[in-house]
């Protein structure tokens, strides 16, 4: 149906005055799936709108590849770990009020809806609207698919309460229990301008320029409400969520996120990752809780330790990703398996062992992280490492395993720079929005 | 320095205005047939009646379905957008405005916001084209005479303080120029985008010495006096962050001094002559009011890229001066424009109120560090914490702001 809508030729708009009128992403989408015909769909549209119809047409078949904003639990958490990411923190404006903050997630969720459908941001969009006014949207998506897109909001715990305990929203008594600034890790060197936030926004995509424009646009829609704390670009998913995809390695060469929870593992998101109904408080059941880390890697130092020093920290082989005590990728570690000197063949403090199960308690989350390369220190060194991601019932989870790892032999080539964690609410139904429920 | 907001407008201004948009004021509104009521459904747009007459149309629109829903009025071709409500949530009702030429439309509904919508209909205005009325082109032309009369009055005051400030400076009398420095270059930088307008000015009165460099021109004006009033330590590096402060220059002599000085008067002479003479008026009135509007976010958009960062007054740091003319200027050629777009109902009003509290935040912010009467702390007091409490402030008041002139016009 939209196989004909490529060949047609830019001469006719080309031919008119430059005005007011254009056919914004939208209308291409309508028309694209209408099959209108090609000549009518020229009308208005310049020649670079043409060439997004060619695009947009052939992204019609990977239409499947658009989540929706919309469900019970928020996208961006179970959804197939897209490869790439572009995360920001928010804090709310002062003499904001809470009807400045309902709004704010009504507008952004609104925004969230279209983009994620490989919509603009507004119905006039990039080119629509009056010549006049600026655009709604910045148009760098223009004739982009929708790439997979998933926008996933936080709310940090000074959200609900500052640091000096002020109520600015009259929320505080919503609270989750557990959502608090985590406590000091050994080995912490956080950098308070890379952590923290009232709002977080994890915007994913399989285009970083999808990425981008998503944070773009809601932060600008935010402006005199919330404003931009920090934020992250990363690259290169550190995980994987669902069985067909590969393991991807993290910049240590590592296969990573091999044990992780997977999508379709119902029971074990049930208990690991869902805040249930019969948890408190009831606006989150459905959500999780965020965690964010900004893990920065000693690159240059690691690079120089030998390969049978790396695969003992890490447990794994750095090939085939099989645990030390034999097998392949997805054979179960073997903790009690012993080297031929009888030392255990996964040292204990390697990272697999430590950050296992067995050794927290069964305590699980579902890890979503990315790399890093942030260009590079003054010192010449690269400024890269993990972004680490996870999601968890309780954010208590987290700080069962990373106080497990304190004593993890990777620790000398890490550093935590940065630090956060949201409750994630659930999703929102059609029509309504993000955190509907904290206002109800 | 760079941009020509304001000349830029010249060519846009003629085709600014939708081809189905007039500009009605208040008073027609109320004639007109605004009485549309629109159902959306999972699968109808209904909407009371398939015509109306031309002028300003109110359809309000009810959501009766679980999805969000969008309304919208299409022009002729099925595509353009003449006007649109969005964000409608279940249950709730939202009225879009428009100012409707005779003609023929469609109006559709899209619940969910995706695809094709539905309940596209034709929908037909009849009666005259409605034109821009006595009454409301007269009160746009007094807002445009009015700012005329603001400029002139500005660079009428910028003369004789000129004249004093280079008077102090060519004697010698570093402690009054320098005193006098930040309070003469209000009257500019408050009607800046006009002098930007015109050519070679600006780069003669208000280029900094990087810029000047870049552009292969004699250094001259405001900043070239400014370097030699605070005159850099032989360390010290250009604003550009590498050029040695002393390199291709040294302290004027006094027969520089002199002739940098008359260079100043009779350039803020031309700007006077110019804001006089036929011409301004001419340009003005060929913009109208975007123009003023165009020029207000011209301001607001120089606070952002110069002010903010502390590059204008390099050597002064009285740029939180410059910043507050700068706001001052723009918040002038905002009050005489807002009425007309208070007057294009809800949306128009609610716009206004977003900019007016947007000016009041920013400038109780300014307050806290000094007024142009009184004089402000150096920039370099500021900390980085307070340059983004400003940057956030500006984005919160330029935002609404760059909508103003579409609202104007539609």
């Amino acid at each position: 149906m939209s196989s004909s809508v490529p060949q047609q030729s830019p001469g006719p708009a080309a031919d008119r005055p430059a005005g007011p009128s254009g056919v914004s992403r939208r209308g291409l989408l309508g028309l694209a799936i209408a099959g209108a015909g090609a000549a009518g769909l020229a009308i208005g549209a310049s020649a670079g709108s043409v060439a997004g119809i060619a695009a947009r047409a052939k992204d019609q078949d990977a239409a499947d590849s658009a989540y929706s904003f919309y469900g019970a639990h928020q996208a961006g958490i179970t959804t197939p770990v897209q490869d790439h990411l572009h995360f920001a923190s928010f804090d709310m404006m002062e003499r904001t009020d809470a009807a400045d903050l309902k709004q704010l997630l009504q507008d952004w969720s609104y925004a969230a809806a279209r983009m994620t459908q490989g919509l603009d941001v507004s119905a006039t969009g990039a080119v629509g609207g009056s010549p006049e006014a600026p655009p709604d949207d910045t148009g760098e998506a223009l004739g982009l698919a929708s790439s997979g897109l998933t926008i996933t909001f936080g709310f940090g715990p000074t959200l609900f309460e500052t640091a000096d305990g002020v109520d600015r929203y009259g929320i505080a008594a919503q609270r989750p229990a557990g959502l608090e600034k985590l406590p000091p890790f050994l080995g912490d060197d956080l950098d308070p301008d890379k952590s923290g936030g009232d709002l977080v926004i994890q915007a994913c995509a399989d285009d970083p320029q999808v990425a981008v424009h998503a944070i773009r646009n809601l932060s600008r829609i935010a402006f005199g409400r919330a404003r931009l704390r920090w934020s992250q670009l990363g690259f290169g998913r550190t995980s994987r969520t669902t069985e067909s995809q590969e393991t991807p390695r993290n910049l240590f060469g590592f296969k990573d996120g091999t044990a992780n929870i997977l999508a379709d593992d119902t029971d074990a998101l049930a208990d690991h990752v869902w805040v249930a109904a019969s948890d408190q408080p009831a606006w989150m059941a459905g959500g999780s809780y965020l965690v964010a880390r900004k893990i920065a890697m000693l690159i240059e130092t690691w690079d120089r330790v030998r390969l049978s020093e790396q695969e003992a920290i890490v447990g794994r082989s750095k090939g085939t990703g099989a645990p030390l005590s034999g097998g392949r990728e997805f054979t179960d570690p073997d903790f009690t398996e012993k080297d031929a000197a009888g030392a255990p063949a996964i040292p204990v403090t390697s990272h697999v062992r430590l950050a296992h199960p067995e050794f927290n308690d069964g305590t699980r989350i579902l890890r979503r992280g990315y790399n890093f390369v942030d260009g590079n220190d003054e010192l010449g060194r690269l400024d890269a490492g993990l972004f680490f991601l996870s999601f968890q019932r309780d954010p208590d989870q987290f700080v069962r395993i990373q106080k497990t790892l304190a004593t993890d032999a990777m620790r000398e080539y890490i550093k935590h720079v940065g630090s956060g964690i949201w409750a994630v609410p659930p999703g929102a139904a059609k029509g309504s929005y993000v955190g509907a429920a904290l206002f109800a | 320095m760079t941009s020509h907001r304001l000349a830029g407008a010249v060519a846009l201004g003629v085709v600014g205005t939708l081809a189905l948009a007039g500009c009605v004021a208040k008073a027609d509104a109320a004639a007109t047939d605004d009485g549309l009521t629109v159902t959306s459904t999972a699968d109808t747009c209904a909407v009371s009646s398939a015509t109306a007459k031309s002028g300003t149309l109110a359809f309000e629109v009810t959501n009766s379905g679980s999805d969000v829903t969008e309304f919208y009025l299409l022009a002729d071709d099925g595509l353009r957008i003449v006007g649109e409500a969005e964000n409608i949530a279940p249950g709730a009702s939202r009225t879009l405005t428009v100012t409707a030429q005779p003609g023929d439309y469609y109006t559709l509904c899209k619940p969910g916001m995706v695809g094709d919508g539905v309940g596209k209909a034709p929908f037909t205005v009849t009666g005259d084209a409605v034109a821009a009325t006595g009454d409301d082109a007269q009160q746009k032309q007094q807002a445009v005479d009015l700012y005329a009369a603001f400029v002139k009055d500005q660079v009428g005051q910028l003369v004789p303080a000129v004249q004093a400030f280079v008077t102090a400076y060519e004697s010698g009398d570093d402690t009054a120029a320098q005193a006098q420095f930040p309070q003469v270059r209000a009257y500019y930088e408050r009607i800046e985008p006009v002098a930007e307008a015109l050519g070679d000015l600006d780069p003669r009165i208000d280029y900094r010495e990087v810029d000047a460099v870049a552009e292969g021109l004699d250094w001259t004006g405001f900043h070239r006096l400014e370097k030699d009033l605070w005159v850099p330590a032989q360390d010290a590096l250009n604003s550009d962050g590498e050029t040695p402060a002393w390199q291709d220059w040294a302290p004027s002599t006094p027969a520089e001094r002199a002739s940098y000085g008359d260079q100043l008067i009779a350039d803020v002479q031309e700007l006077y002559d110019y804001v006089h003479g036929g011409e301004f008026e001419k340009t003005l009135d060929a913009q109208g009011i975007a123009g003023i509007s165009n020029g207000a976010i011209a301001l607001l958009n120089e606070v952002a890229t110069g002010k903010i960062t502390g590059e204008e007054d390099w050597w002064s740091h009285t740029d939180l001066s410059d910043f507050a003319a700068n706001v001052e200027g723009s918040k002038m050629a905002v009050s005489l424009v807002e009425d007309f777009a208070s007057a294009q109902g809800d949306k128009g009003a609610n716009l206004v109120k977003q900019i007016d509290t947007g000016y009041s935040d920013l400038e109780t912010a300014l307050a806290a560090y000094g007024s142009l009467s009184a004089g402000f702390v150096p920039y370099t007091a500021l900390t980085e914490d307070d340059k983004r409490q400003l940057t956030d402030l500006i984005n919160a008041l330029a935002e609404p702001l760059s909508q103003l002139t579409s609202t104007i016009l539609e």
